[in-house]
């Protein structure tokens, strides 16, 4: 009998890695449609685009870990379906593979705007290792960078890229930055911080339409009518999860292929984690789905253990992300969902500070911004549940150190 | 190659022949080290490839930088003196024969 795994990014490789480091002896089949071998992510829009780390550094295992852990690892294979009945999978090859267990951890893709001109040359998304390689290869002979989308990746790549001698203008629809994942006060300082660093950073103002000429991009028409030249487009306009195997095997989807506190998808044998995977989250209270190493590490590590010793066990590890932007260092534990009051510690103006967020009265995350001893002290008290209010943290003499200790 | 050994909070010991360049903690995931999570990549964010180090080693180490002080607070295996974020550990020849020992828990 075997493991399949559908996708080998981070959630993929981390519960192959995590089956074999648990004693799981049966054969494990993880299957990637991308030629490379797994790699991580996160240094596509940061130290890989400024050529600081290679292909290599950024593999997840070099490529002799795979089979010294007897994991079958395909790359460049695509499954093409999923037959419930007899529990195989379909792959683009023609070849079937038979599965006691499937796990889909197959990510996300990145959002297309319905936008005029969004196949343009030069507009690129930044989601893969090729999106990267492209974006490196254009980084060095751009001019006029507009990065569409003021979330993390936008704004690591504006990072990356911004520096004397180029124009870099970022476009953000919403009236803040990063507003799906922090609260006002980091958006604030993140806006002044690269607004510092020479990005034109702009606020409720959207892409309206790229503009051409021969077929290659060389203006962002924004929706307030103004024009910003352009020769490299990225667009960081969020990812939309790929259920369509899912969907297509019956499996019920819904922005996610929706799970339940286990993990397991309506067919109990089959599992979703990741990017892709929509889940009852105790600490939001609510149906999540979550585009984080953590949340793809965490619901490996946590199907691993169903598979080895079926306990039924809800996955409730606490959420944690972290943002690189060039010597900004942001580190969030918790979420701030809902939350309905802040408070915060110490000065936004000393370019050291964190910001905690409670709901009902309660700490439920806390972001830092250079202050990696408040993340992790905040960690440990999420972890454990600590019941913290604004005005305990407030208080003279508080620390969150001693209080985690 | 100098040769790195990481001992297990059982006492099994592995021994590497490691590339000088690459770290401590790339090293594990390599060879598949268990209780070497990384989750971050190696880029001090979430302390989960803390070691601990014997403090006669330190001399032959690069200096606590400031963020991995700051991270080493608050680890999953209580700090101690040699305390270390293997990410923050490149490799080089005077670090042959070094010991780390893995912490019981790390996430």
């Amino acid at each position: 009998m075997s493991t399949v795994i559908v996708g080998a990014g981070q959630a993929g490789v981390h519960l192959a890695v995590s089956l074999r480091q648990a004693g799981y002896a049966e054969r494990i089949v993880l299957i990637g449609d991308e030629p490379a071998l797994p790699y991580q992510r996160p240094p596509l829009s940061k130290a890989f685009l400024l050529g600081a780390a290679t292909e290599e550094a950024i593999q997840l295992r070099p490529e002799s870990f795979y089979p010294s852990e007897s994991i079958d690892l395909l790359t460049g294979e695509r499954a093409t379906g999923i037959d419930l009945a007899t529990a195989c999978v379909q792959l683009a090859s023609g070849t079937r593979i038979a599965w006691e267990h499937l796990v889909l951890a197959t990510g996300a893709r990145p959002r297309t705007l319905g936008v005029p001109g969004k196949s343009l040359d030069g507009v690129l998304p930044l989601r893969s290792l090729a999106h990267a390689r492209e974006l490196a290869r254009r980084i060095g002979t751009a001019r006029h960078v507009v990065v569409v989308g003021g979330g993390f990746i936008g704004l690591e790549f504006a990072a990356a890229v911004a520096r004397d001698g180029i124009t870099t203008t970022l476009l953000e629809g919403a009236d803040r930055l990063m507003g799906r994942a922090v609260t006002s006060p980091v958006s604030r300082f993140f806006a002044e911080s690269h607004r510092a660093r020479g990005v034109e950073v702009r606020l409720g103002v959207a892409a309206a339409e790229f503009l051409g000429v021969r077929g290659r991009v060389t203006a962002v028409r924004a929706t307030d009518g103004r024009n910003h030249p352009a020769d490299l487009v990225v667009v960081g306009a969020g990812v939309t999860p790929d259920t369509e195997l899912a969907a297509r095997a019956g499996l019920p989807t819904g922005d996610g292929i929706l799970v339940d506190e286990t993990l397991r998808t309506a067919d109990e044998r089959v599992f979703a984690i990741g990017d892709c995977a929509r889940f009852p989250s105790t600490h939001a209270g609510t149906l999540l789905r979550l585009e984080s190493v953590q949340n793809a590490t965490g619901q490996a590590a946590h199907v691993a253990r169903e598979i080895v010793a079926p306990g039924r066990c809800p996955y409730q590890a606490l959420p944690w992300f972290w943002s690189d932007q060039k010597g900004l260092r942001l580190q969030i534990a918790g979420l701030t969902h809902r939350h309905d009051e802040t408070a915060l510690l110490g000065d936004p103006d000393s370019g050291r500070f964190s910001v905690a967020a409670f709901r009902n009265g309660r700490l439920v995350a806390l972001e830092a911004v250079n202050r990696p001893a408040d993340y992790q002290a905040a960690r440990r008290l999420l972890s454990r549940g600590a019941a913290l209010t604004a005005s305990d943290v407030t208080a003279p003499g508080f620390s969150l150190k001693t209080a985690a200790a | 190659m100098p040769k790195i050994v990481y001992v297990q909070p059982d006492g099994t010991e592995t021994a590497l022949d490691v590339d000088a360049g690459t770290t401590v903690m790339r090293a594990a995931l390599a060879a598949g080290v268990q209780g070497i999570v990384a989750e971050c990549g190696g880029n001090a964010m979430c302390a989960t490839c803390h070691v601990y180090t014997d403090p006669s080693d330190s001399d032959r180490l690069p200096a606590v930088g400031d963020d991995e002080d700051e991270m080493l607070d608050c680890t999953a295996g209580a700090r101690e003196d040699g305390s270390r974020l293997s990410c923050q550990l490149p490799i080089t020849e005077a670090m042959e024969g070094l010991a780390v020992r893995v912490p019981r828990e790390q996430v």
